[in-house]
């Protein structure tokens, strides 16, 4: 084991790499030979193509072909269902529909592909992309997601969008009541990297990808079935992603689309999609209904609590997340009911957004929470405590470990929680209204299988490889920091080779699982390389024979004998010393039986102050603090990162983030990022981050849980808690624009 | 985006002569409008005039004012020494604008001429009447996709409460030009048949039957300078704009205001509102109330109730109905503080 102490903030291992322009994204890859391709996108939202022109593409400069659902070369595994399906396939869709890219005239979504233009430049395949003219038959395309509430169904899995504890109703007879509707619209992960692929066939059955995935695994697999091809046959490489938080985790059909096409013309084929195709070809966070009712007696516990959520997914495939699990066993309540369901619309299907489910279930929970804490007249953390619960009320189970109770305390002295007022509307700064605000975040800690390899040579250099992508939470820096714990090595002769599908299997980067599942992988292997220099040293002849193993401790390159320093041996002198250029070993690592026994989670808490204009309706998030509690901190640094960038996340999420469609035509006015607005620096103040940094005794060797999530989870609650905290008007409907709250203050 | 011709000129005379010749030629100043509008194929030029080595650059102090060249860049005109200190109102409402890139590429030519942001505009699969006149013998570029007006009716948070028609409810998308609205500019341009001067509130038109037509400019002239006469409301100017981010959005509502202040009084005053008109829309009635009157929350609310004269919400909007005038009176207080 490694030594319970704090790690230090190191800086981000490939952060030279990237600010000097010598981190390679896939776009940046380029062969020789290679032509690019444009998709032109359908622009009707529903309907059958009756016409489609591509005489004038096809004459245009530089143009190699035009692929339609008239010529497109076949993709062989598409007989079976396509793989990347978000929960497995529909139970029995009431509507059969099927998306199959380029495979029909049918259309079942605004913007889905109807042709690839290929020319040997971007610029030419662009131009001639614009000239293929479609003609259709148009039917009207259903978007409104509040218009076909009641064609909800239940999701596949074992509890069929279900679960009830205790008494379902018991919240009505609660001597106090809310109800409670809340909504997130369309939001769209935006990175600032655009996706795409890169496919090279560099034999008739050989082919190199480098993608924009956040498993390079999991796009082989896919495109093995695809292709019908030995994944072995398949290379996948990224090492480095502009962003993903969840568009990467599938396989998009037009990513296949692309393979058959670069197979067809016999040349490197790249795509890069457009901005206003990312709102429609690669997922976004599904427009969600939720309502909540929550019962509790006078002395504020919590008597019964139901949560109901109703999200959109498309004609073809069943989207779903695990939007009302956070309210199953949060809070010590005995009776808890929630329900789940999907609407099949003629929109493209959802993928996970950071936070995946959770973040707009905890928008409306942790909203719901500060709305009893209000009508009790109650503090809103002092509410929380009174129904604190320190084991897993949903599997009857311990956590692994949970220190909420300490993150609310140091979250509150840091923002000044003492300064607020329970009274809302009651603080003022000149003309604005002052609020604070704050929320509970949640996420399942994961730890997933993987593998990871450790070389370490005669110079006591060490070479740690994995296939997980570092899609930018520093994965390369916490693995630096997890190999150097274990086996002393400095940190600067640590070398992280990762995002290629040439290295140990690893699982895609997703769930905020990637410190824990290869992280532990790293250890494994690096504990398995420690345990054969300790044998080395201490076997009969060694430089410290006779001593036990546990006696030595590995530093600085370094082996030697804790009690007496001056027995010691340097690494690379015992490998020259056994004639070893390297000692290699790799690991597959995962959980065991503990996984059953406890809970895992990580928590977070957040606390925001905000200013309104009650003239204008204009909110300013002026204060952030977050506070992580997700096990001992692997990499300060990046760690601290990971929140703020979740915070950023955040205050588009309360304030400014909505992807909006024009019903009546089923298509996206804002698919851009004039229009669509993330929060800018403007709009975020300096962020305090606070990690609870406890070991989690369970989970894995490091301690470490998983905090991408957490960092975005609760946000956009505790903003609109903030708000109403200042002005004594609750909006439910992010995000929080100042019509929404004007109409409520005058 | 299709083939053109690119021609770069050096003197005003080169460029309106370059432009008169054959149809589909646009000026390039920034490009920070146009090349977008071109990306997306609502404008579809056959040939640009590239006007950025025109020797008008230059922001110098006249007899009367100020004389800005409509080749300044939009930065260089909100960093001008004679700028803030003459007509803060303008560095305030140019700095509100856009993105500190944008603004370092943008003109004021080019921003007087940039087009509205209106989404049913910009998409060529929606219907516009801006984009797409039912008329004949409009600019060739002009005719991409279907007429009608997708806004009334559609998504229209951002649209025009003031003189919209059944045509058009775009609004005009600048910041800088309710500050030179309210100040009371005036424009020199250079045509085919020599130069005029046009007051501000002349240049830019309410959409009417002719929505395509965002101002009075006659085809061929070239935009050459703005005047800004000498006033005395450096010390209580404030552009207040309200936008869904702190930054980087066109105003939902915006009010330029520039007072002369005597004491508690309003000896004089301009007021100017953004984000609800198709043109800066100008509150003459509101002015022409406060002056003289003293500076009291009593008097703003009712110099905001005077404005909001003939306003009218088309759904998504409704809330600029209450936004518009409660930003009149922000605007006011924040301008009328005394230091
Ligand atoms: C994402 C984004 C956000 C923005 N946000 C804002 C904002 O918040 N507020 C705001 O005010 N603006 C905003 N803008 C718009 C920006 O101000 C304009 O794009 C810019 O001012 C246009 O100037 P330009 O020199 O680049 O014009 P160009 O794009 O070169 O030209 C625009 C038009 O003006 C014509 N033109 C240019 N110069 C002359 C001249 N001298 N005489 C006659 N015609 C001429 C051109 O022919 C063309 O038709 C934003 C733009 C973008 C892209």
């Amino acid at each position: 084991m490694t030594k319970d102490t704090k790690n230090p903030p190191i800086d981000r291992v490939d952060g030279r790499l990237k600010v000097t322009g010598g981190a390679n994204y896939f776009a940046d890859f380029e062969l020789p030979n290679m032509a690019y391709c444009v998709l032109v996108g359908s622009e009707v939202g529903r309907g059958t193509i009756t016409s489609l022109d591509t005489k004038k593409a096809q004459g245009a400069p530089g143009v190699l072909g035009v692929f339609t659902h008239q010529n497109m070369p076949p993709i062989p595994g598409w007989d079976a269902p396509v793989g990347g399906e978000a929960d497995g396939p529909a139970p029995k869709p009431k509507r059969e529909e099927t998306y199959r890219i380029l495979s029909s005239p049918k259309i079942l979504f605004d913007g889905q592909p109807i042709a690839i233009v290929v020319a040997d430049s971007f610029e030419r395949a662009t131009y001639a992309a614009s000239l293929v003219k479609a003609t259709y038959n148009k039917q009207a395309a259903r978007t409104e997601l509040e218009k076909h509430l009641s064609e909800g169904v239940a999701p596949k899995g074992a509890d069929g969008g279900n679960y009830l504890r205790g008494k379902a109703d018991a919240y009505q007879s609660a001597p106090v009541r809310l109800e409670a509707n809340y909504t997130i619209p369309i939001e769209v992960h935006n990175p600032m990297e655009l996706h795409g692929i890169l496919a090279h066939w560099t034999a008739s059955d050989k082919l190199m990808i480098y993608a924009k995935t956040q498993g390079v695994n999991a796009t082989q697999q896919a495109m093995a079935q695809a292709f019908k091809l030995d994944p072995k046959n398949i290379h996948v490489h990224t090492e480095f992603m502009g962003g993903g938080f969840g568009m990467g985790l599938r396989t998009w059909p037009q990513e296949t689309a692309v393979v058959a096409v670069a197979r067809k013309i016999g040349r490197p084929l790249k795509l890069v999609v457009t901005r206003s195709q990312m709102f429609t070809l690669v997922g976004h966070r599904p427009y969600t209904v939720q309502t909540i009712n929550m019962g509790a007696d006078t002395n504020g516990k919590l008597v019964g609590l139901a949560h109901a959520a109703t999200a959109e997914t498309a004609s073809y495939e069943d989207f779903t997340e695990a939007t009302v699990n956070m309210t199953k066993f949060m809070y010590d309540c005995p009776n808890v009911s929630t329900r789940y369901r999907i609407v099949r619309l003629d929109r493209s299907v959802p993928i996970w957004m950071r936070g995946p489910g959770e973040a707009t279930g905890a928008f409306a929970l942790e909203s719901a929470m500060d709305e009893m804490a209000h009508k009790l007249n109650l503090d809103p953390i002092e509410f929380r405590l009174r129904n604190y619960t320190e084991t897993d009320p949903e599997h009857n189970r311990p956590y692994s470990s949970k220190n909420l109770k300490e993150a609310y305390q140091r979250g509150a002295d840091a923002i000044g929680w003492s300064n607020r007022k329970n009274e809302p509307g009651s603080q003022r700064e000149g003309d604005w209204l002052i609020g604070y605000g704050m929320s509970t975040g949640v996420f399942s800690a994961f730890r997933w299988e993987a593998s990871a390899r450790a070389l370490l040579k005669a110079d006591s250099s060490l070479t740690i490889q994995s296939a997980v992508t570092d899609i930018g939470p520093g994965t390369g820096t916490a693995l630096t920091i997890i190999a150097h714990n274990v086996l002393g090595v400095p940190l600067n002769q640590i070398k992280v080779e990762y995002g290629d599908t040439s290295l140990p299997k690893a699982p895609t980067q997703g769930g905020s699982a990637i410190v824990s599942a290869v992280g532990s992988a790293v250890f494994d292997a690096c504990t398995a390389v420690k345990k054969q220099l300790t044998e080395l040293a201490i076997k009969e002849g060694g430089s410290l024979a006779g001593r036990q193993a546990d006696e030595l401790i590995i530093a600085d390159g370094v082996l030697s004998v804790e009690k007496e320093p001056r027995k010691k041996v340097a690494l690379s002198e015992l490998m020259r010393a056994n004639n070893l250029t390297v000692i290699d070993k790799s690991a597959d690592s995962k959980g065991g039986s503990e996984q059953s026994k406890y809970s895992m989670y990580s928590f977070s808490v957040h606390f925001v102050q905000v200013r309104v204009n009650p003239l204008t309706g204009v909110v300013r998030v002026s204060k952030a603090v977050s506070v992580a509690d997700s096990g001992r901190i692997v990499s300060p640094k990046t760690a601290a990162s990971q929140m703020i960038g979740g915070v950023a996340g955040g205050i588009g999420m309360a304030l400014t983030e909505e992807a909006s469609i024009d019903h009546r035509f089923g298509r996206f006015v804002n698919n851009n990022l004039g229009d669509y607005h993330v929060a800018v620096h403007a709009d975020v103040p300096a962020i305090e981050t606070i990690m609870i940094d406890k070991p989690d005794p369970i989970i894995n060797p490091m301690g470490a849980k998983g905090m991408g999530e957490i960092a975005l989870i609760g946000f956009a609650g505790a903003v609109a808690n903030a708000v109403f905290n200042a002005t004594g008007q609750r909006v439910r409907d992010l995000p929080i624009t100042p019509d929404k709250l004007l109409r409520k203050l005058t | 985006m299709n083939q053109f011709q690119y021609t770069r000129v050096t003197t005003p005379k080169a460029a309106v002569s370059a432009i008169s010749t054959g149809n589909g030629s646009y000026f390039l100043a920034g490009g920070t409008n146009l090349i977008d509008l071109m990306k997306r194929e609502v404008v579809v030029p056959e040939r640009l005039i590239d006007i950025n080595k025109l020797p008008l650059a230059t922001i110098e102090k006249t007899a009367t004012g100020l004389r800005i060249g409509a080749m300044a860049k939009n930065s260089a005109v909100a960093e001008s020494e004679l700028v803030k200190k003459y007509v803060p109102l303008l560095t305030m409402a140019l700095n509100a604008g856009a993105s500190a890139q944008l603004r370092n590429m943008a003109t004021v030519g080019g921003n007087m001429m940039q087009r509205t942001r209106c989404a049913y505009f910009y998409d060529t699969a929606m219907p516009c009447n801006k984009r797409s006149p039912v008329q004949a013998g409009a600019d060739k570029g002009q005719t991409n996709g279907p007429v009608g007006c997708g806004a009334i009716g559609g998504i229209n948070r951002m649209h025009a409460i003031f003189g919209a028609s059944t045509k058009c409810i775009a609004v005009h998308p600048s910041d800088m030009c309710i500050a030179l609205a309210a100040l009371d500019a005036t424009v020199n341009v250079s045509g085919p048949k020599g130069d005029r001067t046009i007051p501000f509130g002349d240049f830019h038109r309410l959409p009417g039957d002719t929505p395509q037509k965002d101002n009075t400019l006659l085809p061929g002239e070239l935009i050459m300078s703005v005047d800004i006469p000498t006033n005395k409301f450096a010390d209580h100017s404030h552009y207040l704009k309200v936008r869904d981010r702190a930054s980087y959005a066109f105003a939902l509502v915006s009010v330029g205001v520039a007072v002369d202040m005597k004491r508690d009084t309003i000896q004089d005053i301009r007021l100017a509102m953004g984000g609800v008109a198709h043109k800066p829309w100008r509150l003459i009635e509101a002015e022409q109330f406060l002056r003289g009157k003293s500076a009291t929350e009593a008097n703003f609310k009712q110099a905001a109730m005077l404005a909001m004269n003939g306003a009218k919400g088309y759904g998504e909007n409704d809330f600029k109905l209450t936004l518009a005038p409660n930003s009149i009176i922000d605007a006011l207080k924040t301008a009328t503080k005394t230091a």
